[in-house]
């Protein structure tokens, strides 16, 4: 694959839309306001005006977006998903980020000059999963799960005839992305029907003597001293005990940055770099797209320099580079 | 005209864990001697570092079972993942002899045009994601567990000639990662692992921070703490015409356990009678059916509630 690796921002509001765009994403993904996307969150996301308004301001100055459609319609509740790609379609997405293999039946049959990507939430890891979705739907790039190392991402794209889209920045799933149900088991509502991960409504703060508790459901996923600043507790980034002794036993409060890996992700033959956080405001948005696109644009790639300009806006302060180092296994 | 319910089937998932070759044999040789399962799937699902402990008697296994008269299912990954588990994937696909069940969507992919089972981590949510895979050759789906009853009894009978399974008792698998949370918690690389997951014949326990069970490890699975315990949902699931009841191994007694759920499946046993006896065989085991019940996962609701 040849030409300058494209950056893939999010937004979660019009604003953050437009910002991405100002800041030099060369596409920009979003979701209606509704259960259709893994962002399901009070407040946040398009309504199809809004959308629609996105869609004439990327494309006058020359961008994409695309639309993230990306839960699994449960059975019996197919309308609104089929409504969401309809109308994705309709104002002029420039595609649809998918991962129901009946969804992208229905989009395949229904509009089949849509251009779809396969969502993570689908989580096709080998060049079996991603042939099979580019054969059976006509898929045109996958946004890779985050479970692969540099190394074997470039022997996948060696091995299947469709454009990679990898994760650079931003919150980090620990499990592997679209088969987590650790979410729904304390809370009863999980990322894959309902677009939501260990969701604000079940969060409670306690405190006991000097600790700060955080509660997810009926469990406590934190404890935060005086020591600590108190997080968010996302299941998978929590302590708990095992073998006798207290850990971040999944992942420690940790959010991806892949800046430094830039030029060997490219080497590697990934077509895209997705920078996470459609829950996050206009100003991350506007910092994180500023960043990668003068790394991107960089004949080089990335210096040290830009990676330590976000080093400020990452969940809990620290980064990692994840499943990218074999070593993070 | 009264229509004709007809009794499910009961199956045995693979095991999850990391048993002993040995321990491993013996248990599924009872299987096939005294285990009521009309089929068992067997094989390595979670780590492909484990398989060639099994392989060696893997054949003797399956020929005991077929002998027994089980269907025999070989179960695949859940995650295949680098180049390596990609190109053993291909392999398996390859090989005549029992049907496979997929646990990757990659591995339903290479069993396209041959009938083949879809596993409880691939993700089928509806009926038209259920019915393009039956036109590729599937024929029975395990459905995942987190699917509500009523999206389980929509999806029964929804796509001619494809059979519904739904799981009914064991640990609830909740995730699957390409990192190793045995060797973290023991301060090694999933490289070196020395296989610490052995250790823990029913997975890890994780506890919260006030001491509360909440998890279990298996590798690079985390599963429940609790089992799933559907035993007072078997009349439902049977008035559904869910098509198999599949039970998922732990250490318990699994033959016990099996002609526990075989005979409320059968009208021979009362609910009540079977959870009372049930919790003599899993002693000290807390249970939970609430995704069934469109809940939380963890919670235990109804008759389960009353019997805790």
């Amino acid at each position: 694959m040849s030409g300058k690796i494209e950056l893939v921002c999010p937004a979660g509001t019009l604003p953050a839309l437009k910002a991405a765009v100002d800041a030099g994403a060369d596409a920009v993904y979003a979701g209606f306001r509704d259960r259709t996307n893994a962002r399901n969150f009070p407040g946040l996301n398009f309504s199809r005006d809004e959308l629609a308004e996105g869609v004439e301001y990327a494309h006058a100055r020359g961008r994409k977006v695309f639309l993230a459609i990306n839960t699994y319609p449960p059975a019996g509740e197919f309308a609104p998903w089929r409504a969401a790609v309809d109308d994705a379609a309709r104002l002029g997405a420039d595609a649809v980020i998918l991962a129901d293999i009946g969804l992208l039946d229905y989009c395949t049959e229904a509009h089949p000059r849509l251009r779809r990507h396969l969502s993570v939430q689908a989580s096709a890891a080998n060049p079996a999963a991603i042939g099979f979705f580019h054969r059976a739907f006509g898929v045109r790039r996958v946004v890779l799960p985050r479970v692969l190392s540099v190394p074997e991402i470039a022997a996948l794209n060696a091995a299947v005839d469709v454009e990679t889209e990898v994760f650079a920045f931003g919150g980090m799933c620990v499990m592997a992305e679209g088969r987590c149900a650790l979410s729904g088991y304390v809370t009863g509502h999980s990322p894959n029907t309902d677009g939501v991960c260990s969701p604000a409504s079940h969060v409670r703060y306690i405190e006991r003597g000097e600790e700060l508790v955080a509660r997810l459901g009926d469990f406590t996923i934190d404890a935060f001293g005086r020591d600590r600043q108190a997080g968010y507790p996302t299941l998978c980034k929590g302590r708990f005990a095992a073998l006798g002794r207290v850990s971040h036993l999944f992942e420690d409060p940790v959010s991806l940055n892949a800046m430094e890996l830039l030029p060997a992700l490219a080497a590697a033959g990934v077509k895209a770099l997705k920078i996470e956080g459609r829950q996050r405001g206009r100003a991350y948005v506007q910092q994180v797209t500023s960043a990668f696109r003068a790394a991107i644009d960089a004949a080089a790639g990335a210096g040290p320099e830009h990676a330590h300009a976000l080093a400020g806006i990452a969940e809990g302060g620290r980064t990692t580079a994840g499943a990218y180092r074999k070593t993070w296994r | 005209m009264a229509v004709a319910v007809k009794t499910p089937d009961l199956t045995l998932g693979p095991v999850l864990f990391n048993w002993p070759a040995e321990r491993w044999r013996d248990f599924y040789f009872r299987i096939a001697d005294e285990g009521p399962y009309r089929t068992v799937y067997v094989g390595e699902v979670v780590c492909a570092k484990r398989a060639p402990f099994f392989a060696p008697v893997l054949p003797e296994v399956i020929e005991r079972l077929v002998r027994a008269g089980k269907e025999v299912v070989l179960s695949t990954p859940i995650l295949i993942g680098g180049p390596r588990e990609a190109k053993e994937a291909e392999a398996m696909a390859a090989e005549t002899g029992p049907m496979l069940e997929a646990n990757d969507i990659g591995m339903a992919a290479l069993l396209a045009g041959r009938p083949h089972c879809i596993g409880p981590t691939v993700n089928v949510y509806n009926e038209r994601t259920l019915s393009f895979l039956a036109r590729r050759g599937a024929v029975r789906c395990t459905l995942p567990w987190e699917l509500p009853g009523a999206a389980i009894e929509r999806l029964v009978g929804a796509v001619p000639g494809m059979a519904i399974e739904v799981v009914a008792f064991g640990r609830i698998p909740l995730a699957i990662s390409a990192r190793c949370y045995h060797a973290r918690a023991h301060e090694l690389a999933k490289d070196s692992c020395r296989y610490v997951c052995a250790e823990d014949a029913d997975g890890m326990a994780v506890d919260t921070l006030d001491g509360e069970p909440f998890l279990a490890v298996n590798g690079t699975q985390t599963l429940s703490y609790r089992h799933l315990n559907l035993l007072a949902e078997l009349p439902a699931l049977r008035a559904m015409g869910v098509d198999c009841v599949r039970l998922s191994p732990q250490t318990f007694d699994m033959v016990a356990i099996g002609h526990l759920f075989r005979a409320v499946l059968d009208g021979a046993m009362e609910v009540a009678e079977a959870l009372s006896r049930l919790a003599k065989l899993a002693p000290g085991a807390r249970f939970a059916n609430g995704f069934f019940r469109g809940a939380a996962g963890v919670e235990a609701l109804g008759a389960l509630a009353a019997a805790e």
